[in-house]
């Protein structure tokens, strides 16, 4: 089981990649995947609670995840 | 009328806003511009380059200006973002919105504008005239003008 994490603008340069596949465990939360994603070199540039959405839409740090979904972690929004 | 919202790396074109919400109904039509400024934060800014989450960023849009639509009752909205290198007085941003009233148009430009730039997701990377970039966090910044 596995999702796909999207990283963009500085958290992308900050971590080195703008997507990577992870494992995740059974009733695994987003909090639970961004602790492990804490792990990688860079990661220092997340702050404690990033936003993040699921499959394009904005969810909270206690959502389960479901194999297959797209977690993206998202940098303080600047459009305008 | 339904409302159009889509992202462009082409410059923004206002002519093409005000067509896409003119119509006979409307009384007042509004065209809000936000345009690359030389100076935020005290710092010399020559250029900004914008990117975006592309799918969700066209999928956040096109959510404001269907509800913006229902809350101020006019479906006679246009919204542009643009994405890329931009250079002083680039237009980023086009909303034009036809309402039968004024008062009903400036809301609806005030609210989707604070909207767009509450939740949708992109991001900017300022230039400089130093030679540096950053990129830009509203959450930090102290005073942000609204562009």
């Amino acid at each position: 089981m596995s999702v796909t994490v999207l990283l963009f603008a500085s958290y992308a340069e900050a971590l080195g990649t703008s997507r990577l596949h992870m494992d995740i465990s059974e009733g695994e939360t987003v909090t639970s995947l961004l602790d492990r994603l804490r792990g990688r070199a860079g990661a220092q540039a997340l702050p404690p609670q990033p936003l993040v959405a699921i499959n394009e839409q904005y969810e909270g740090a206690a959502r389960v995840l479901q194999p297959g979904d797209t977690v993206a972690v998202i940098p303080p929004v600047a459009g305008g | 009328m339904t409302p159009v919202s889509r992202l462009t790396r082409s410059p923004i074109d206002p002519q093409g806003l005000l067509a896409a919400v003119s119509g006979p109904a409307n009384g007042a039509i509004l065209l809000f511009l936000g345009v690359v400024r030389d100076v935020n934060d005290g710092r010399a800014v020559t250029g900004i380059e914008y990117s975006a989450y592309e799918e969700m960023a066209t999928r956040e849009l096109a959510a404001i200006a269907a509800q913006a639509g229902e809350r101020f009752g006019t479906g006679a909205i246009a919204i542009e973002h643009r994405l890329g290198e931009l250079t002083l007085e680039d237009a980023s941003v086009g909303i034009a919105v036809a309402h039968p009233r004024r008062d009903g148009a400036y809301m609806a430009s005030r609210w989707i504008i604070e909207e767009l730039k509450r939740r949708v997701p992109i991001w900017k990377r300022e230039h400089y005239a130093d030679g540096t970039r950053e990129w830009v966090d509203p959450t930090r910044a102290a005073t942000q003008a609204a562009s």
